[in-house]
């Protein structure tokens, strides 16, 4: 006797969360019902192992149903096939769009085209997450990227008018998406220390203050590309490291308030115009591309790790950072004042974020 | 021109692409009723078209306004070539017919084509403004309003139950090999989705217009089906209980004086309100007979077969004048009418007087091709396929039908009879077809009833002054209706438990629900019986002789099965019993489900003996032994499991025989001489009895064994098919309707008879244990009204199909009430003043789960849900989410989803809906849809296409319904389930055919705040009142 057809449908569509994780984790039904029977859920019910198949087989097909209206969430909130409570709409929709850390640190700040899908076998040979999982994932950055990406207003709640996502997930696809139109590069060996998390908050902090969107809210565009005209004026601040005088007087303001508070006093005191000229040398450059994906990288070679190397504490840093940017201010010769704190009030949150082990 | 119909078409969304080239949709609708046809504009390159077009007006007569329904189709405009069609909405503008019902049909509804299945929505506008035309009720019966419902509807008194009205229409069916036909499968199906669509319509009204012959203003009970009989056409067919009801304007006043508001909120079974709750029984024997009456000239006649359970008959006592009386009086009332029979399975108080036991009559006929080849040539070239009339065109066909039914009826009019009962209630009709065999059934109980509820006359007010008769309270309808010195069967009769005074058998069968009065001990559970038989393969009448000889075996077969689980559940009654046998190319099926339980008034049953037919061999007695204990055990454990602990009742004071089993099985086997004495033929269990079963052969043995094998549901969950669970009547507000299909095919081909039934017995169980896995998070909760229907589609499949609903209820309070039950039982005897604090206390505690959060999040929902049509709107405010799985949620951030315009719409197959009250009645939903596919595969197989399939029918039963301004579906069922594949050509067809009544319900935590206070007094005041009735 074996069974042709199998189905349960309810009024109201059951949903089983443990099933659905599953689904997103992109089991097979086979080993999905392997995991679930080693969950000691067949003990607890007493259930079969025959009615747990069957169980999961029906769960898999509502969630593959599901999955197109998934695609589109306000589609699943005006559909009428399948009748949801909205608290499990909204369950359905965030667990869809959560993505795992490690697989978004392999494609942050890549293009997500084709060839990048070409290489999820490999990602998932790294990550241990099951290829199907991770199509899903890419699948989702690239569709988001594709709605908001044209869009104008402010780019988290595009994504959430668009996607339903709850506020934190809605914040972690707009980095993923400034990340992804930007390309920065994230997966060089020593940024491998950075978290998902570091890259999102130095995200939010350059839509803020770095992009079209700052300046003007009624741009196409606004939150996903630099501030070109920005970039450009970045150079101004050149001046900072190339006039001598000023490098000279920037430093003694700071080594005078710093004096006394600063573990690595002495240190600083020596580093001073090699950490300056990074920081402003990492803005100069900020006009080509090639020198914006390599945003990242650049303030780590350039500031984080010789910091690291000196042991510099993380209020070491802060205090440096904030003494840095606020002695600017008192450089007579200097008239690129909002200019420097566009510039440098991102960087320096950036940078607190990025300085750890 | 009585009437204008309007139309008016808003709007689209969620098209499907239907240029490749732009992604986008040139759409446009065109609006069809009877000849007529409107179109809006094309709304170009859009997923979500906004035509908002003119009103389309169509002035028809009513008579088509009731056949006929609306069709909407909605196109992609193509230039070039042949528009495309995106798919159709059927309406049935029914509902706008009664003054009471919707008045505007408003909202959202899917857009389905049969091949693609639902492709985006459409809102669309409708209204009917009827005009008073003297001449109005000539050809068209609108007005008069249906109701799947099986009691009187809640809001609504029944003034006069006037009885049975039928009627069937026949005609050609355009499809009947639809994997062979060339035209295209799109055609074919539209033209029989509409087909039968126009065929309801029409039998709709034909029945409309008897109930006005009656007059009457209503049909309850209203069961339409259809038979599709292949070659020979394709009938639909209706059997329904006229009655004349009337409307309580408020919902306080339709509360009769003796129900306060509390009681009748809070769904108990013992207090339910007479509109829904009356469930009756009856009596032990079921009284069959397998006629099978073949059409033409080939008769096959089978003996007339009575079943009784019943040990021995016994002492005798006059029946009492009262009985003789009431007798009269109800053939009186009943006489004038051909088929005395109810539809109904509940009833108003007083009105179910006696029950005598389940009757049933089964006849096999061979179906006859249609001679009209004309026809064929029209159907298979046009789409528009135009309705025959068969009056004109071939007109004995309704003829032969109508005069096989009738003849069935008769035979249980007759069965009726020989129980002493001049009516038959809980009545229905099926069928099961196999090629050009068909099995016709007819069931239902044999009952005597009041008959001043069967005259008109007796008007206002007189329904609470019938409930006065001198019945004793919560056992009457026990009593035996026939006459004990001359019984139609054996049976063994006792004074009743309850009363003392009139006798009752000591089972009780019944095809209706158990009576809202009845004393029951414990709690009740779902009973099947499963049996299937092979049969040889052949051909007309040789088939048709085969089954008829087949059929009274299977009928004694599962008539034991029943027995002997029921005993082994410790019950002495079944309540909605419904026995289903099905013919299949090779085999039948047979299928009965019936919701057991312990009546206080009758017997405690005895237990099962087995008995071994060598004796001398020790290690055979040993097994027998053993078996014997097992049997023991577990009719120990189900007693605990169930609750049945019935007071203990000296037997002086009944003087009643009860034997001990030795004696008993002695006693039984001389009951052969008794049985000499009964008229009719009697093959019952005759020299065998039912309690000893004879372990004579392997046979036997496997039988025992299945009896053993049926496993009771895990902890928390219970099971029934009747409306509620006798026992539990704390319903909380969660329910979840579901249907579950399953489909098996049998390996081997040479199947023994044991194989088969083990197959099936296996098939049933892991079905059953699959839906308590899937609802586990519900418990503790009942799957009510568990309605399983076999069909074998093909030579080596079987297929079940499952609908019930689950309902949670609580647990502590189900304890606590069941205590008192208990205790009132025990009460019942000596009536104790205790017994009038038990009431309030089970009142109160039982209204409060039920409120708490729906209240609240309701004000939620309603406020954030700012835009959306107004049926949509209305349901949203009333009910919006059902709180499943709430909470599972609350650890999140909530996420803007809160503005969705989709208001919930709850499904039932019961009459009620638990913690809530039936305001309104908008119509009734009958629908029939068509599914196939030509891309089996890519829809993920048999399951993927039906599961979709389901799931879409479910929502466009949903849209219908908040369209009317509903929101929920009660005594919804599905009819048909007709699932047909052919993978090798990667096709699959599916007919469903689902109805239920739309309704508004209001949560009863809005009404509570304004009848707390009421209904502390009513309470007190209220319970004597209930106690006595």
């Amino acid at each position: 006797m074996t069974s042709e057809l199998d189905i349960f449908v309810g009024n109201t569509t059951l949903i089983d969360e443990d099933v659905y994780r599953l689904w997103l984790d992109g089991y097979s039904v086979n080993d999905a019902v392997a995991l679930r029977v080693r969950s000691g859920i067949l003990e607890q019910t007493g259930a079969t192992a025959g009615v747990l198949q069957s169980d999961t087989m029906d769960h898999y097909r509502t969630f593959h149903m599901l999955e197109r209206l998934l695609h589109a969430p306000p589609k699943l909130l005006h559909q009428l096939i399948f009748q949801i409570p909205p608290s499990r709409q909204a369950l359905l929709i965030e667990r869809y769009y959560t993505f795992d850390e490690a697989f978004v640190r392999e494609v942050l700040g890549k293009k997500l085209s084709k060839g990048t899908k070409k290489d999820l076998d490999d990602i998932s040979a790294k990550t241990g997450i099951t290829l199907k999982s991770c199509r899903r994932q890419f699948d989702n950055f690239k569709r988001v990227f594709k709605v908001v990406e044209e869009m104008r207003g402010s780019l988290v709640d595009n994504i959430q008018q668009h996607f339903l996502l709850s506020d934190r997930l809605a914040r972690d696809y707009a980095a993923i998406v400034f990340f992804a139109n930007n390309r920065f590069e994230t997966g060089k060996k020593k940024l491998q220390y950075l978290s998902f998390g570091d890259f999102a908050f130095c995200a939010e902090l350059m839509i803020q203050n770095w992009t079209l969107g700052a300046v003007d809210s009624q741009m196409d565009d606004m939150d996903v590309d630099l501030d070109k005209e920005f970039l450009q004026d970045l150079k101004e601040l050149k001046v900072l490291v190339a006039d001598k005088d000023l490098l000279d007087l920037h430093k003694s303001l700071v080594c005078a308030a710093l004096r006394g508070k600063l573990g690595v006093f002495s240190e600083m005191e020596t580093n001073f115009k090699n950490l300056s000229r990074g920081l402003v040398n990492v803005a100069a450059k900020l006009t080509h591309n090639k020198d914006v994906r390599d945003l990242f990288v650049d303030l780590v070679e350039k500031f984080v790790e010789p910091c690291r190397s000196d042991h510099w504490t993380l209020n070491d840093v802060r205090l440096f950072l904030n003494q840095y940017s606020a002695s600017v201010h008192s450089l007579d010769g200097f008239r690129h004042q909002t200019l420097w704190d566009r510039y440098m009030g991102t960087l320096r949150g950036c940078l607190l974020r990025l300085y750890h082990d | 021109m009585p009437g204008k119909l309007k139309v008016k078409i808003v709007a689209g969304r969620h098209l499907p692409v239907m240029d490749r080239a732009s992604d986008l949709t040139d759409a446009f609708v065109e609006v069809k009723f009877g000849n007529t046809t409107f179109k809006t504009d094309v709304y170009l390159k859009s997923l979500n078209p906004q035509w908002n077009s003119e009103w389309f007006k169509f002035e028809v007569d009513d008579e088509d306004l009731q056949d006929e329904p609306l069709q909407i189709t909605v196109l992609d405009h193509d230039t070039y070539s042949a528009n495309d069609a995106i798919g159709k909405v059927y309406i049935d503008i029914d509902p706008l017919l009664y003054s009471e019902a919707a008045t505007v049909i408003s909202g959202w509804f899917p857009i389905y084509d049969t091949i693609h299945g639902i492709r985006g929505e459409i809102n669309v506008v409708v209204k009917v403004d009827l005009f008073n035309d003297l001449n109005r009720f000539r050809q068209s019966s609108c007005g008069v309003k249906f109701f799947c419902t099986t009691s009187i509807p809640k809001c609504y008194r029944a003034v006069v139950i006037h009885g049975f009205v039928e009627e069937l229409v026949v005609n050609e069916d355009p499809e009947y090999q639809w994997i062979d036909r060339i035209r295209t499968p799109r055609a074919s199906n539209e033209a029989r989705q509409r087909l039968i669509s126009l065929m309801s319509g029409e039998l709709q009204r034909k029945i409309g217009l008897k109930v006005l012959e009656m007059r009457g203003n209503a049909v309850v009970g209203y069961l339409q089906c259809f038979d599709l009989e292949g070659e020979s056409g394709l009938v639909v067919r209706a059997i329904g209980t006229a009655c004349t009801l009337d409307k309580l304007s408020s919902p306080a006043a339709f509360l009769p004086a003796c129900n306060s508001p509390s009681k009748e909120m809070k769904e108990s079974p013992l207090v339910h309100p007479p509109s829904h709750g009356c469930r009756s029984t009856h009596n032990s024997p079921i009284h069959t007979a397998t006629g099978s009456r073949l059409t033409q000239n080939f008769s096959v006649s089978v003996p007339t077969l009575i079943y009784t359970g019943m040990g021995s008959g016994s002492a005798g006592k006059e029946g009492g004048p009262f009985k003789a009386l009431l007798r009269q009086q109800t053939q009186a009332a009943l006489e004038q009418r051909e088929f005395p029979f109810l539809t109904l399975t509940a009833f108003p108080p007083g009105l179910l007087v006696h029950v005598g036991g389940v009757v049933s009559a089964r006849s096999v006929k061979l179906l006859d091709r249609i001679h009209n080849p004309a026809f064929v040539g029209i159907m298979g070239n046009t789409r528009s396929y135009k309705l025959l009339d068969w009056n004109s065109f071939n007109s004995d066909e309704p003829e032969t039908r109508d005069a096989w039914w009738a003849e069935i009826r008769q035979e249980i009019k007759s069965h009726a009879k020989a129980l002493g009962c001049h009516a038959v209630v809980g009545y229905s009709e099926s069928t099961s077809i196999c090629e050009e065999v068909c099995i016709l059934s007819a069931s239902g109980t044999a009952a005597v009833l009041n008959p001043r509820f069967l005259q008109e006359g007796t008007v206002e007010g007189s329904l609470e002054q019938r409930i006065e008769e001198n019945l004793p309270v919560g056992c009457g309808f026990c009593h035996i209706p026939y006459d004990e010195l001359n019984m139609p069967f054996p049976a063994h009769l006792t004074y009743c438990y309850n009363c003392r005074k009139q006798k009752v058998p000591d089972v009780l069968f019944t095809t209706i629900d158990l009576p809202t009065d009845a004393v029951v001990v414990g709690k009740g559970c779902l009973i099947q019986a499963r049996l299937c038989r092979l049969k040889k393969k052949a051909q007309a009448e040789a088939n048709a002789t085969a089954i008829s000889n087949l059929l009274p075996f299977m009928e004694y077969e599962v008539h034991t099965q029943l027995m002997n689980k029921l005993k082994l559940k410790g019950m002495n009654a079944l309540f909605g019993l419904r026995i289903q046998i099905t013919v299949g190319e090779n085999m039948l099926m047979g299928l009965a489900s019936a919701t057991g339980v312990y009546l206080a008034a009758l017997p405690t049953p005895g237990g099962i003996q087995i008995a071994g037919k060598t004796p001398n061999d020790g290690s055979y007695e040993q097994h027998i032994s053993h078996m014997q204990k097992r049997i023991n055990d577990t009719i120990a454990k189900n007693k605990e499991l169930y609750e049945i602990n019935p007071p203990e009742v000296s037997e002086e004071i009944i003087g009643s025989p009860i034997p001990e089993p030795r004696q008993r099985s002695r006693l039984l086997r001389s009951q052969s001489e008794s049985s000499d004495e009964v008229t009719e033929l009697d093959l019952s269990h005759g020299k065998k009895d039912a309690f000893v079963l004879e372990i004579d052969d392997t046979d036997a043995m496997e039988d025992v064994h299945s009896l053993l094998t049926d496993v009771p549901p895990p902890s928390g969950f219970y099971s029934c098919n009747t409306e509620i669970m006798p026992g539990i009547n704390n319903w909380t507000s969660e329910i979840q309707m579901f249907t579950s299909v399953r489909v098996v095919r049998l390996s081997s081909l040479n199947l023994t008879n044991q194989a088969l039934n083990k197959n099936f017995n296996g098939l049933c169980e892991n079905l059953l244990k699959s839906l308590y896995f899937k609802l586990r998070s519900m418990t503790p909760c009942c799957l009510c009204h568990v309605n399983f229907t076999v069909s074998l589609p093909e030579d080596e499949l079987i297929q079940v199909t499952v609908t019930a609903v689950a309902i949670t209820f609580d647990k502590n309070q189900a304890l606590q009430t069941t205590k008192a039950h208990a205790e009132k039982t025990l009460q019942r005897a000596s009536t104790d003043n205790d017994e009038l604090l038990q009431f309030p206390l089970e009142l109160c505690s039982d209204s409060l789960p039920a409120p708490a959060f729906p209240a609240t999040k309701e004000h939620l929902e309603s406020a954030s849900s700012n835009s959306g049509t107004p049926a949509a709107q209305r349901a949203v405010t009333v009910e919006k989410a059902s709180p499943m799985g709430d909470g599972n949620f609350r650890n999140r951030s909530a996420p803007p989803c809160a503005s969705s315009t989709v208001g919930v719409v709850k499904m039932t197959p019961l009459s009620f809906i638990p913690g809530a009250k039936i305001t309104k009645y908008l119509g009734i939903i009958n629908m029939f849809f068509i599914r196939e596919t030509t891309s089996l595969r890519e829809e993920g197989g048999v399951s993927g296409f039906l599961h979709a399939f389901i799931a879409e029918v479910f929502a466009m039963v949903r849209a219908h319904v908040a369209a009317l301004g509903g929101n929920a579906v009660v005594s919804y069922i599905m009819k048909q389930c007709v699932f047909m594949e052919n993978p090798s050509k990667n096709q699959a067809q599916c007919l469903i055919n689902v109805s239920g009544d739309a309704v508004v319900f209001v949560r009863e935590s809005d009404l509570e705040a304004m009848s707390t206070q009421q209904s502390a007094v009513n309470c007190q005041t209220s319970c004597p009142g209930e106690v006595t009735t």
